[in-house]
């Protein structure tokens, strides 16, 4: 099955609502709540990125009985060093981001904690694509 | 293995209700639909909650309760009263009063259930110490949010405390303290005065234990008038009640919005009023909210002040509770021998037993069992989606186009229950006017769409 979600960039009111609403997907899926846990988790740290870092984003989410497969491509100002962005409490957000409660740089290790397979690719200036892939049977 | 449904203490009765809707409409989990111009109940969805009772023009709606004779099956027969049902009454008229009516009635001892909260208070925090991976821990005080849990948010059953409220710890104390007395079991009956459904369907089918120590369950509206009357008839003062230990102000105010949270170390949130409960737990569920240690969850706007079955108004009841002065002095304050002895006697036997079994998720969200059927149903859902007016009128006897379009893919509801669709049907000849009105009828009752039929001279 194939849904896709649009997210605007700087618009924290409605951060998280692809997330939330790929958990109301999931629960009528009978998906283990263990799962759905991390999969909303991993994508709602990924959904606030792009409303925290990028200009737009649209979010794909593949799911069949095997696994979850979502993909993130962000049209924004892209990771300079992806290795550095995934160091834990590393963050290049505002501070009116900060102040809203985000920005602590865990993010995209969260989002590796609560997949399976975590992949990121970017090119500065254009934006950042993040695929995320949570298998069902594990 | 717990049993497939709930029992439930909701009923509707069928000879009296006029299938308005209104239930249908109010409903938080979308348990209710109409058909043959009645509403019925989707089992597995309903948490007891309520809402549905309170707006029944018609009293169709009834809340199950044991018959008051039935307490006279037993030799012993304790009232244990929450302290709501003392708010219940006007100012002038005392606890001492209000008690000694309840021995008149029939009871031989009344106990009160915020007696339990002490032992409850002391368990807490060393629970939510042993707990540290499950945060925030949300308390199992009210049973409509511990089955809206299960249902809704099977993801954070695991957070549910697993502690027994103060009810089924004051009646624990009962029973092992006439036990201690020799008293038979059997002879034993404790009778909780109950100011909601959910507490009800808790005691008659507990979650996370097998058995409850309480015997059976009066309405509070029923034993308020019962009592009320008897008040004003006799302008009774007081007759040979055995004074027992009073409650602190702690335990008096437990049932209300903010009566545990300010107890529990860490930082802790009141919740009441079951939409904004939902609106919280999906923030929850989504981890959009962190750093919180505690939750106290109530289905009723002002906590079980607010319960469906109170008469007063919940904003004077609560207001009654909190001018309770805090006059409680363990060692000055004198326990009649043939009162109930106070709890703090028993708290080892009672903080030993204070655990319950874990609560299992039964989730009411998904479309099958198998993700593969689950899928396909979805695929369904949104194919229907796609046609139907998204206007949630609830004409086809489902409170929203998504709930008739999961009803649909189930099977338990045709695409042409839709008005708009029957109306675009009519116009393609798919569909005789008559077939058209049918299935009105099917869903709203006969006597609904001939009203207009027998006026005359309009």
């Amino acid at each position: 099955m194939h849904f896709e979600f649009h997210v605007e960039g700087g618009n924290f009111s409605k951060a998280g609502s692809a997330s939330s609403q790929l958990k109301k997907i999931l629960k009528q899926l009978n998906v283990d709540p263990r799962v759905i846990k991390r999969v909303v988790v991993a994508l709602y740290e990924a959904e606030v990125n792009i409303v925290a870092h990028a200009y737009q984003g649209i979010i794909y989410i593949d799911i069949d009985t095997e696994k979850i497969e979502i993909r993130l491509i962000d049209e924004g100002p892209g990771i300079e060093d992806i290795e550095l962005a995934m160091q834990q409490g590393y963050s290049t957000a505002s501070p009116e981001v900060r102040e809203m409660g985000f920005g602590a740089g865990m993010g995209l290790p969260n989002i590796k904690n609560n997949s399976d397979r975590m992949s990121i690719t970017s090119q500065v200036g254009k934006g950042t694509t993040v695929e995320i892939i949570t298998f069902l049977n594990n | 293995m717990e049993s497939a449904v709930f029992h439930h203490a909701l009923k509707i009765r069928e000879d009296l209700c006029i299938g308005c809707s209104h239930c249908m409409n109010v409903c938080p989990t979308e348990a209710i639909r109409v058909k043959n111009g009645k509403s019925y109940l989707i089992e597995n969805r309903c948490v007891d909650c309520g809402e549905c009772f309170r707006v029944c023009p018609v009293s169709a709606i009834i809340i199950d309760h044991d018959d008051f004779n039935y307490i006279f099956d037993y030799k012993y027969r304790v009232a244990l009263v929450p302290s709501v049902f003392t708010g219940q009454f006007p100012e002038d008229i005392s606890l001492r009063q209000i008690h000694s009516v309840l021995l008149e009635l029939g009871f031989t001892h009344v106990y009160e259930v915020e007696n339990g909260v002490e032992i409850l208070a002391e368990a807490i925090n060393s629970f939510a110490g042993k707990s540290t991976d499950k945060k925030p821990l949300i308390s199992s005080f009210c049973p409509a949010i511990v089955r809206l849990i299960q249902v809704k948010f099977p993801a954070l059953a695991d957070h549910i405390m697993l502690l027994k409220p103060p009810l089924d710890i004051s009646a624990l104390h009962i029973r092992h303290e006439f036990e201690k007395q020799g008293i038979p079991e059997e002879e034993t009956g404790i009778f909780y005065v109950t100011p909601c459904a959910a507490k009800i369907a808790a005691i008659k089918d507990p979650v996370g234990e097998k058995d409850s120590p309480i015997t059976g369950v009066i309405n509070m509206d029923i034993l308020f008038s019962k009592v009320y009357r008897q008040v004003k008839q006799r302008n009774l003062q007081s007759c040979a009640l055995p004074v027992g230990s009073k409650l602190t102000k702690k335990a008096t105010c437990w049932s209300l919005t903010n009566g545990e949270a300010p107890y529990v170390k860490g930082r802790s949130l009141a919740i009441d009023e079951i939409h904004n409960v939902i609106e919280f737990l999906e923030r929850l569920e989504n981890e959009e909210v962190s750093d919180i240690d505690f939750l106290e969850l109530r289905a009723c706007d002002e906590s079980c002040a607010g319960g469906v079955l109170t008469i007063a108004n919940r904003f004077l009841t609560a207001e009654r509770l909190r001018n309770h002065t805090d006059e409680y002095h363990p060692e000055k304050d004198f326990n009649h021998p043939d009162a109930i002895k106070p709890i703090a006697e028993n708290s080892d036997f009672l903080l030993g037993n204070i655990g319950i079994g874990e609560i299992k998720p039964r989730s009411m969200m998904k479309l099958d069992e198998n993700m593969a059927e689950a899928m396909r149903k979805m695929e369904k859902v949104n194919r229907i989606m796609q046609l139907l007016p998204m206007v949630d009128c609830g004409v086809c006897g489902a409170p929203s186009c998504q709930s008739l379009a999961q009803d649909i893919a189930q099977g338990n509801a045709t695409i042409n229950y839709c008005i708009f669709i029957q109306k675009i049907l009519e116009q393609k000849g798919e569909l005789s006017l008559e077939e058209s009105i049918k299935i009105m009828q099917d869903i709203w009752g006969f006597g609904k769409t001939n009203k207009y039929r027998d006026l005359k001279g309009i």
